[in-house]
């Protein structure tokens, strides 16, 4: 081999930059996320219901809020018949925080997990809790 | 046929995962087996290579420069594009891999009226080149969310950066638009230029294509057809730390997406692609233009026997004296 001492710089720096990953998260505790739905209003429900059904609110609840932001601020339209023909008021605050009370044990249990911060609590007021 | 042969290559790869996971329930060997394989292959493929190029000889200093070399002192030394040392080397090393600087200097050749020749300069290929590579490194960097709890700070900076339009929830990112419009690019140029169309190869297709699919699927999964995330970075959380889990429920295009880029890696050491190492290993660039002041010896140089004018007079003396050729030693 020619120049081996530049090649195995070289490839050992190839080779940290590929094993980074692994080392950095290397024993992590994986827990699944568990978004707790034990909110007051929610165990009033009869039937616990989310406005659409739960695997089309674990995929697609961004989506769904960027059309009610949409529908609201653009169209003045702030009414949605949800699963079952149901009627909500779409509002992010009023109506998804008010069932989803638990901020930080719901929507920031699965958030963390996938570390993203949704910008939105930079102006939308995030519901109180008593925990920290 | 140069063309169709990779296009029915990728499909043919979407059809066996799609039959794979859909229909034949192999989850297990599309999210976990074959990306491991695919990472290893990427790994020992690419050391094999490397030190594979590394053995073999240059025998010449062959730098390809574009400047004033070092010359007498009154003389300007262009020093980035005739370095005459290792720190003028890395500087141009860096424009040539960060930036693209060789080209920059592409030009076009123009048949005009008359017939006369005209030279003009073409920044389109340089210009889409770089922001495909540079939207793939951030794509690739922005991937380490899926794969670390915790992220590190920069790559934040870089997400948030990336995503500062604000446009829509889960908020556009600028280089998946950028990348897109790239590679459709690179790929129009290929089949519309003749010239470059003639010395296309279907190794230069391949490739497009499996990028153009590979990013096509990440953004139809991210904004278009949703799937479960968080099950997705229970598997790649689970990839990463060596203790595969497969959720179940995840859309079958992240199958397609994981499953194409896959491919990707494990073809990357054995195709073009493996230019991302070869780039530092091209004599013309990484060498400093030394030529005149540093003696090479060509590392290939070995012992040869030479057969002297001496010893050839002193086998054929008597033969050369007897025609009349003179002699040196009598
Ligand atoms: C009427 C009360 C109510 C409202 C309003 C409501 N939710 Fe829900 N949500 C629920 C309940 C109850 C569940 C659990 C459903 C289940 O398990 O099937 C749930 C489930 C979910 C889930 C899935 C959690 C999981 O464990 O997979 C998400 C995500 C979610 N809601 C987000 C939202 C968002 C975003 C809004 C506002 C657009 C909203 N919810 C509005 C009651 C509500
Ligand atoms: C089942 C887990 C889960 C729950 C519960 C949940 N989210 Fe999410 N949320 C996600 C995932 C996954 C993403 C997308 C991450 C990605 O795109 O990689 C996301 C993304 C978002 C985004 C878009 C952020 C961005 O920058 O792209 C918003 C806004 C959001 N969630 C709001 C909420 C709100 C409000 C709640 C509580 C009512 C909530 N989510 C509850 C899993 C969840
Ligand atoms: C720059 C501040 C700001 C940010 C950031 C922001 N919003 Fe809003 N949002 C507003 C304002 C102002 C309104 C209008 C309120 C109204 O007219 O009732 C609004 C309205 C809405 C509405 C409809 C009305 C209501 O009561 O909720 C939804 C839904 C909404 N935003 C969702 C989001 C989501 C989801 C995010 C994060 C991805 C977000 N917003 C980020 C300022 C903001």
């Amino acid at each position: 081999m020619y120049d081996s001492g530049k090649i195995i710089t070289g490839l050992l720096v190839f080779v940290a930059i590929v094993s980074f990953p692994f080392v950095y998260s290397r024993g992590t505790n994986i827990v699944k996320p568990e978004p707790k739905i034990d909110t007051p209003v929610i165990q009033q429900m009869a039937v616990k219901q989310c406005v659409q059904p739960r695997a089309f609110m674990r995929a697609e609840h961004m989506q769904l809020l960027n059309d009610w932001r949409d529908s609201v601020v653009r169209d003045g339209n702030r009414v949605y018949v949800g699963f079952g023909g149901k009627q909500y008021n779409m509002s992010l605050q009023n109506t998804c925080m008010h069932c989803h009370s638990n901020k930080k044990e719901f929507c920031d249990s699965c958030h963390n997990f996938m570390s993203v911060k949704p910008y939105c609590w930079d102006c939308h007021i995030a519901p109180k809790e008593n925990k920290s | 046929m140069k063309t169709l042969f990779p296009l029915f290559a990728v499909i043919t790869l979407i059809v066996l995962v799609v039959a794979g996971v859909q229909y034949a329930n192999m989850q297990f060997l599309f999210g976990v087996i074959i990306p491991y394989l695919a990472v290893a292959t990427f790994v020992a493929g690419l050391i094999y290579r490397v030190m594979k190029w590394a053995s073999s000889p240059v025998p010449f200093r062959i730098p390809t420069t574009c400047g004033q070399e070092l010359s007498l002192p009154w003389i300007k030394q262009d020093k980035l594009e005739s370095p005459s040392g290792t720190l003028g080397v890395i500087g141009r090393m860096a424009l040539e891999v960060l930036l693209f600087r060789s080209l920059f200097r592409n030009i076009k050749l123009d048949m005009r009226e008359g017939p006369r020749i005209a030279y003009g300069s073409d920044k389109w290929l340089w210009l889409s080149g770089l922001a495909f590579h540079w939207s793939f490194l951030i794509i690739l960097i922005r991937h380490f969310r899926l794969f670390a709890i915790q992220l590190p700070y920069p790559i934040h900076v870089i997400e948030s950066l990336d995503s500062f339009l604000q446009i829509g929830v889960p908020m556009l990112y600028i280089t998946d638009v950028v990348i897109l419009a790239a590679v459709t690019y690179l790929f129009i140029r290929r089949i519309t230029n003749p010239l470059v169309r003639y010395i296309s190869l279907p190794a230069d297709y391949f490739p497009l294509f499996l990028i153009l699919a590979v990013a096509g699927s990440g953004v139809l999964m991210r904004y278009f057809t949703k799937v479960d995330v968080v099950g997705v970075k229970q598997l790649t959380m689970g990839l990463i730390s060596f203790r595969p889990v497969v959720p179940q429920g995840i859309g079958i295009i992240f199958y397609i997406h994981l499953f194409l880029i896959s491919v990707l890696f494990a073809y990357f050491p054995f195709s073009k692609l493996v230019h991302m190492a070869g780039v530092f290993l091209s004599p013309t660039r990484n060498m400093a233009n030394n030529n005149r002041m540093v003696r090479h010896v060509n590392p290939w140089d070995y012992p040869v026997h030479v057969h002297t004018y001496e010893e050839y007079e002193n086998d054929f003396r008597e033969k050369m004296k007897s025609v009349g050729i003179p002699v040196e030693k009598e």
